[in-house]
């Protein structure tokens, strides 16, 4: 069983992001950290590839330069191998052409089972990389799964609705985006941690993986206008003295809601 | 200037067309001339008659069986695009909805604007508005290539209104060919008990994070509050990521918009990520611990104290007067 995780490396989300003035993209100087929505695809994909008992989890990422700090957290929590396709010029780079690098480097990861990706990124948040990737890989895709099985050839997931959710089937390859809280990533072990540093990361550009144009070239689209959204003032602020929640109530029935 | 036909991807449940869906129709009648959905489901024939109250004169139809929505929603789009020149397709931000415009943006070999909170005419272009920074800015990004534009707009973004009342004609579509895609199939829908109204819909939202302390608080407190003010409950991101509650639940960026008359915020600390969500409530009523906790910064009403003191008080006080 050969699984591609597909991981982001990101800006801490504890710390206020800004947007570069010149490239109207998000700043993402400095060390980038795993996504925590990716951790849950990889505590995945590791547990799949053990159930299986051989193959191997490969990640696949793409980054403005060539961090790595993110993927050693995801190597270290015992993936594999990782590919990582680096180049300054995907900078404003769109989804669609996100997932045309990542179905190549799928193609490249040599003969894969499985794609797994979380929902969408904590930054950029498009949502859509997922299905896409399948689309160019032309592969069933099972999103916003709660849970998957494999079996018999054929992957197997409960997908998210609003009502609750469907268990949907379809046959490998396929691509599977997971929803977070679904499993409980480990944490890397020192030993883990260790054995990261020398795991093989095959780093490439662009050009390598053929996908022309990238960047703010290749979107399709412009930053028309960028304004401060009109700001929600404070209100009024207690300290519970074990009374407070009669204000609240109070406040309810102001409203008339109660 | 006008666009000449723009699409809506229509979405059902219940026999009727999704919010969301009569949501697009709406804005649909500012930008274009010709509003028609493309509608994968079934009863159709309702379907459109619901649809043209918000002036949609045709409806694409294609029964899904047991394959999935979104991914036979692209096909069909794909399939029909060519004929009908739609220059604008909008999607909800939904499960459905994002297969969708995913899959449709690779056959066509178009970008998407996604997560758009506004939509508007810009000369000879169209421009979506997004959140960012937790709401703190807006980013108007405008299409630059080729027609038909694709974009996916969050739920409560507009009103649904009923305008330009037509009768919608239902032209049926035979099997789309999704190649692979199409080899998923939906072998059980699981419809959990549900009490009270959908996240999205609800005038009040109660919704709890980390500071409730677990999953078992969130359901002793969080749960019942929201019951009984005949709201629904919502999640920060940090307890869905814990499993304490599934991702339908989660309000904020990578979640849901919610837009009720109060939103109760328990043992929420206010993060950028959560605060987009939940910004455009009527009222905020924030408890949390910690009194600098960024939430109280947008809350009409805060109380700085213990969410598992606080919350069982209130509970107990409506249960009084509710007898």
């Amino acid at each position: 069983m050969n699984i591609v995780v597909c991981v982001k490396q990101i800006p801490d989300p504890a710390v206020p992001g800004t947007l570069d003035p010149t490239t109207n993209t998000l700043v993402r100087a400095g060390k980038l950290i795993l996504d925590e929505s990716d951790s849950y695809g990889v505590e995945m994909a590791l547990q799949l590839r053990d159930a299986a008992g051989d193959g191997e989890v490969i990640l696949v990422s793409l980054a403005p330069n060539d961090e790595v700090s993110g993927l050693r957290t995801a190597l270290a929590m015992g993936a594999d191998r990782a590919i990582l396709v680096s180049d300054a010029a995907f900078v404003g780079t769109d989804a669609l052409t996100t997932a045309k690098v990542i179905a190549a480097c799928v193609e490249r990861a040599g003969s894969v089972d499985l794609v797994l990706t979380a929902t969408e990124s904590s930054d950029g948040y498009t949502g859509t990389v997922p299905a896409q990737v399948a689309e160019l890989l032309g592969w069933p895709s099972l999103t916003f799964a709660k849970s998957v099985t494999l079996a018999d050839g054929a992957a197997t997931i409960q997908r998210q609705t609003e009502a609750g959710y469907d268990t949907v089937t379809a046959p490998l390859p396929a691509v599977i985006s997971v929803t977070a809280g679904v499993v409980e990533p480990r944490y890397p072990s020192f030993k883990g941690i260790m054995a990261a540093k020398s795991k093989p990361v095959d780093a490439l550009t662009s050009g390598d993986v053929g996908v022309t144009p990238v960047g703010w070239a290749g979107a399709n689209q412009t930053v028309a206008e960028i304004t401060a959204a009109p700001a929600r003032e404070a209100g009024e602020k207690i300290e519970d003295d074990g009374s407070a929640y009669e204000r609240v109530v109070a406040y309810l029935e102001e409203l008339k809601l109660v | 200037m006008t666009l000449a036909k723009v699409w809506v991807f229509a979405e059902s449940a219940d026999g009727k067309p999704v919010t969301s869906t009569l949501e697009l129709c709406t804005k649909a009648r500012e930008l274009g001339s010709t509003i028609e959905a493309v509608y994968v489901g079934t009863d159709a024939d309702a379907i459109a008659a619901a649809l043209g109250e918000y002036g949609v004169s045709a409806v694409h139809a294609l029964d899904p069986g047991e394959g999935l929505v979104g991914v036979l929603g692209a096909a069909a789009i794909a399939a029909l695009a060519e004929a009908h020149q739609p220059d604008l397709v909008l999607f909800a931000q939904t499960y459905d909805g994002r297969d969708a415009i995913a899959r449709l943006s690779v056959k066509l070999d178009r970008t998407v604007l996604t997560n758009g909170t506004a939509l508007s005419l810009d000369g000879d272009t169209v421009r979506v508005g997004t959140a960012i920074f937790g709401g703190a800015t807006i980013v108007d990004t405008a299409f630059s290539g080729a027609k038909p534009w694709l974009a996916a707009i969050r739920p409560k973004s507009f009103s649904a209104e009923p305008g330009n009342a037509t009768t919608a004609a239902v032209t049926r579509l035979d099997a789309v060919d999704a190649g692979r895609a199409g080899e998923a199939r939906v072998l059980d829908r699981h419809v959990e008990e549900r009490e009270g109204p959908q996240l999205e819909e609800a005038a009040i939202v109660v919704s709890g994070g980390r500071g409730v302390g677990s999953s078992e608080n969130y359901q002793a407190i969080i749960e019942p509050l929201a019951t009984m003010l005949g709201g629904a409950s919502g999640a920060s991101r940090a307890i869905v990521d814990a499993g304490w509650v599934p991702y339908s639940k989660q309000v904020g960026q990578t979640g849901k918009t919610v837009k009720p008359k109060v939103y109760v915020a328990v043992g929420i600390s206010g993060a950028t990520q959560h605060l987009v969500g939940m910004k455009g409530s009527d009222h905020i009523i924030a408890i949390n611990k910690d009194g600098e906790a960024p939430i109280f910064g947008v809350a009409d009403l805060g109380i700085v104290g213990d969410a598992n003191k606080v919350v069982p008080a209130i509970i107990e006080a409506l249960k009084a007067k509710q007898s």
